[in-house]
């Protein structure tokens, strides 16, 4: 494996990674990209985090946030009673990119990294549609806003906070885990890791047999 | 920039853009697909300066209806008023709270212009085949990579101020028509951050190298 070249993905220079200790990180020597940490159990670890985030983002989509109230009258609202308001005040655009950056697109982010982990656990072949919901759980964690989100919602409250008394409901709590988790399975996840398993395309081998394609590194060394 | 520093383009070698496989790309087959995970193979992300142009232009014509036009109405007993995204910023700072009105300010006033400005920068610099301070560039990069989400800061606050203030005939507050053209300049300028490709940076150093050979 350390004698496989890899392409840096920010400046395109060929190198080679050394064996890396535990934790231990390979950056680019030229332009400084890490290329590769080493992070021993980090998709075990990531597993445990998405089923504590699943359940803390049920809790905190349940339940209110917070609440205003004023003049003997009380109002609240859920992560997706922002979005919601926006689509009836007639914000459908705006609404549907607050939905996704804060409901559909952590949602997916844990639902698709647990099927992805609990599939690659299916070692030492692991199913190559594992290999396509990678490239989701890429495209979710992108989308996922949820940090953002926590300090629009301080924002918007320091606002409202002249205007009327805010309760703060248990929703924000659970919102406020739920960030944490999140960036606690983006820095144990080790795609790379399964990838290294995963099965290698029908088309793929017969390209190869029809050599359109060379024999690549990563061929040569089976 | 020294000489033989080995990459991956010229080696004929692409890093798949799914599973990161470094892969022999032939030139003379119309397309390549990655034995791995079977996506196209492509030596550069695809037409990426013309994209990343026509993401910036769009953007920057949205950026200006997104500031002149109201975001907000509060309405109250007093009457209706018509807040812009720099009028919500002004209210922050009046009501007391300025490291508030500054983090708004930098999220969707400074940020969105800077990611323009910065890739406008790269792209300008990658079509004159700069070949100064690559590193430097490849950070500034990574930078308008990372910040790029924070833009969508003031979305979250209109849609849960509009969600929570909703005491007619007390108080009320609409998003106004602002807020699409806010929100469509920050999801462009996600766009454009991401079909821009740092290797280009680099690939001018390189053909330079060949043309001296």
């Amino acid at each position: 494996m350390p004698d496989n070249p890899v392409a840096c993905p920010d400046c395109d220079l060929l190198q080679h990674i050394p064996l890396l200790p535990s934790r231990g990180k390979a950056l680019c020597c030229r332009c400084g990209k890490v290329l590769a940490i080493n992070k021993p159990g980090g998709n075990e670890r990531t597993l445990a985090l998405a089923i504590g985030a699943a359940i803390v983002f049920v809790i905190a989509n349940a339940f209110p946030l917070m609440g205003i109230s004023a003049a003997g009258r009380e109002v609240d609202t859920t992560i997706i009673g922002g979005a919601w308001a926006m689509w009836q005040e007639g914000n459908q655009l705006t609404a549907a990119l607050v939905g996704l950056c804060a409901v559909v697109a952590p949602a997916g982010y844990i639902m698709v990294t647990m099927v992805v982990l609990v599939a690659a656990r299916r070692y030492p072949s692991v199913p190559s549609w594992v290999g396509e919901l990678l490239h989701w759980t890429k495209l979710a964690q992108e989308w996922a806003m949820a940090e953002v989100m926590m300090l629009g919602i301080l924002v918007a409250l320091i606002k409202i906070a002249d205007l009327a008394t805010v309760v703060i409901g248990l929703g924000m709590f659970a919102a406020g885990t739920l960030i944490a988790l999140l960036a606690a399975m983006a820095i144990n996840f080790d795609p790379e890791e399964i990838w290294t398993h995963v099965q290698w395309t029908d088309d793929g081998a017969r390209l190869l047999a029809n050599s359109t394609q060379t024999i690549d590194y990563q061929e040569a060394k089976k | 920039m020294t000489a033989r520093e080995p990459m991956a383009m010229p080696s004929g070698l692409a890093l798949c853009k799914h599973c990161g496989l470094l892969s022999k790309l032939m030139t003379t087959h119309e397309t390549s697909y990655c034995l791995r995970c079977g996506n196209e193979l492509s030596f550069r992300r695809h037409e990426a300066i013309q994209r990343t142009w026509a993401f910036i232009i769009a953007a920057a014509i949205c950026y200006i209806p997104a500031n002149i036009l109201p975001v907000m109405t509060s309405i109250t007993l007093t009457g209706a008023e018509d807040d812009t995204i720099l009028d919500g910023v002004v209210m922050l700072y009046a009501t007391g709270s300025w490291p508030l009105a500054l983090i708004v300010l930098i999220a969707s006033v400074m940020i969105p212009m800077s990611k323009l400005f910065a890739l406008a920068y790269l792209l300008v610099t990658v079509q004159r085949r700069s070949l100064k301070s690559n590193r430097e560039r490849v950070q500034l990069y990574r930078i308008v990579e990372f910040i790029g989400r924070w833009s969508m800061l003031d979305v979250f606050v209109i849609s849960f101020t509009v969600a929570l203030v909703q005491m007619k005939p007390l108080m009320a507050a609409q998003p106004q028509t602002g807020i699409v053209f806010f929100a469509a300049v920050v999801v462009l300028t996600l766009f454009a951050a991401q079909s821009f490709d740092p290797r280009l940076i680099w690939d001018s150093a390189n053909s330079m190298e060949n043309r001296n050979e």
